[in-house]
């Protein structure tokens, strides 16, 4: 993206976990406001149904896409989704999604996601954008909005020379706002609720201007969650996933949350 | 075999910065203590509060990610609840205690600083078996019973404190004592446990315990081809004592290990030739929180 004048608007998927329905509905609803770009930061499987129904629409609508850890991890058809899990609990329903989701994706899909960079750059209105899924430094770090300080994302900020930062890997959204209009955002994940009791998930449009720098807006998506738990069923997927799908509450990959998220939820 | 020549490790990005706030004074005199802390030990003393802010204001331009907070006992420390106020104010805080020497008045500080914070503060209470027979053989005579009553306590008022549990079992074993752990705790009204298990390291009160590390139990400079290296505690970590910056929390007490005066100054090059860096090497992130365990490879360049 060039454009030096004017207002600039993108959309950032975070994670979309095999919810093509999410992703659908995300897609029409930053249409709809007008957005200049459509951008994903990765992980395109897990958790949900129907891996390769995700890959058509990433494709119809142009979106730009960062290599995630699990897209590394299908595309090369590793072991396993390098989620960064330590719980035996968590790792167990992990292999679960991994397994089904690196047998359900076409090697043409393998390929794509193989062919992802690992983040993307650009600069708009004076701003430094860069792209990344965990962080610019790790694809699979987790920046939790109560377990990274201020100072360490003004050093990322000075480190990798960028003025935006923009990461996903987490699933719960989040921004800070950093020296000299510099700013970090979370964008939260398509894939899943974000353990909030509520059965929507959310993006985030980045509007950009010279005069204002970068405002972010959090964007919630209402999609047809029914319909994703009815396919997650059919396909055997574990309940807990469900489950998760249909009450907003995380059942499974518990034990990478801080003390403080993990209190905001249920489980 | 002998490591006459171990890899060195420099520090690539100071992301945890550890306190040894209590020094090495422990109420308990725990057997597989790594630095054999006691009531008597007072080989290293307490941090003050002014010397805590002093390095906090110091760590902002390193752009520390997380704190951490250890001793022998952090709540020994009488500034320890100053301490952890002041440091939620720059970033996350996690403080590892045994549970047993707590007053409810501290705790509606803490959870009132941690509320006002937009940091997390994590408590680790270590625990070494589900039951008063495993466990107080290890750290002492009514210990379970006590630390227990922190854990209750704690979860009264609103944390969900993270178990840390030193491997002293069999492997075959671990599964069965994790289902025990977690029965434990649900019983005594803490719903949703978090565990976190420590390999035990060979060294202070654990090598008369147990053994000392064998001779073949070193990190070779081979041992590192394709190695992720950020799970080495050294890599990214530095703790601070009353005598100075120190290389990592479990080698305080290596000439050695004392690094330098300033956090700026400590990223020199550390020899990995101790035994306890094996079991660093082995376990990989013993020290980190499993909010912060990433590892496993670094980010592919960018397009």
């Amino acid at each position: 993206m060039t454009a030096t004048s004017g207002k600039i608007r993108i959309a950032c998927f975070g994670g979309i976990y095999n919810n093509y329905l999410a992703l659908q509905a995300a897609i029409h609803d930053a249409q709809c406001r007008g957005v200049d770009a459509l951008y994903c930061l990765g992980d395109m499987g897990a958790f949900g149904p129907h891996p390769n129904r995700v890959f058509p629409l990433l494709s119809e609508h142009a979106v730009q896409c960062v290599q995630g850890n699990y897209d590394d991890s299908i595309g090369n058809s590793l072991d396993d989704c390098q989620c960064g899990y330590t719980d035996p609990r968590d790792n167990h329903f992990a292999q679960i999604s991994y397994d089904y989701t690196l047998a359900n994706t076409s090697q043409v899909n393998r390929e794509f996601l193989r062919s992802l960079p690992g983040s993307i750059r650009f600069e708009v209105a004076g701003k430094r954008v860069l792209l990344c899924h965990g962080s610019p430094r790790k694809t699979n770090e987790f920046l939790w909005e109560s377990t990274t300080s201020t100072h360490f994302l003004e050093r990322l900020a000075d480190e990798y020379a960028a003025d935006v930062i923009v990461a996903t890997h987490t699933g719960i959204k989040w921004q800070r706002k950093l020296s000299r209009g510099r700013c970090f955002v979370n964008v939260g994940c398509l894939g899943r609720p974000e353990n909030d009791g509520q059965t929507n998930v959310w993006y985030a449009i980045l509007e950009f201007d010279s005069s204002h720098g970068c405002q972010i807006e959090f964007v919630p998506v209402v999609y047809d969650y029914r319909r994703l738990a009815h396919e997650m069923r059919q396909q055997k997927l574990p309940l807990e996933f469900v489950a998760a799908v249909e009450t907003g509450w995380w059942t499974t990959c518990l034990e990478v949350l801080p003390g403080k998220e993990r209190r905001a939820g249920q489980y | 075999m002998t490591n006459a020549s171990p890899p060195t490790i420099t520090l690539s990005n100071l992301d945890h910065l550890w306190f040894q706030v209590a020094g090495t004074t422990c109420n308990l005199t725990c057997q597989h203590c790594f630095i054999s802390c006691s009531p008597k030990n007072k080989s290293f003393g307490f941090l003050s509060l002014e010397e805590v802010e002093r390095r906090l204001n110091e760590s902002i331009k390193m752009g520390v990610k997380e704190y951490f907070f250890t001793g022998g006992e952090p709540f020994l420390n009488p500034q320890l609840t100053a301490i952890l106020q002041l440091t939620l104010q720059y970033g996350p805080a996690t403080v590892l205690t045994n549970g047993t020497v707590l007053k409810e008045e501290w705790l509606e500080v803490l959870r009132a600083a941690e509320a006002a914070s937009l940091y997390t503060l994590e408590i680790r209470i270590s625990i070494d078996g589900f039951s008063p027979e495993t466990n107080d053989p290890i750290r002492g005579e009514g210990t379970f019973a006590r630390a227990m009553k922190g854990v209750k306590t704690f979860v009264d008022f609103g944390f969900l404190p993270i178990i840390t549990i030193a491997r002293t079992w069999p492997d075959e074993e671990e599964q069965e004592i994790v289902n025990r752990f977690v029965e434990m705790l649900k019983e005594t009204g803490y719903s949703r446990p978090r565990l976190k298990i420590l390999p035990t390291l060979q060294i202070g009160a654990e090598e008369e315990r147990t053994r000392g590390y064998f001779e073949s139990e070193r990190v070779t400079r081979e041992m590192l081809n394709d190695f992720d290296q950020t799970q080495l505690i050294c890599e990214h970590s530095r703790i601070v004592t009353d005598r100075g910056v120190h290389v990592c929390p479990i080698l305080i007490e290596l000439p050695q290990a004392l690094l330098a005066s300033s956090l700026a100054d400590s990223n020199g090059g550390f020899a990995l030739s101790e035994g306890a860096c094996f079991t660093c090497y082995q376990y990989g992130a013993i020290c980190s929180n499993p909010s912060s365990s990433s590892a496993i490879r670094e980010a592919k360049p960018r397009a």
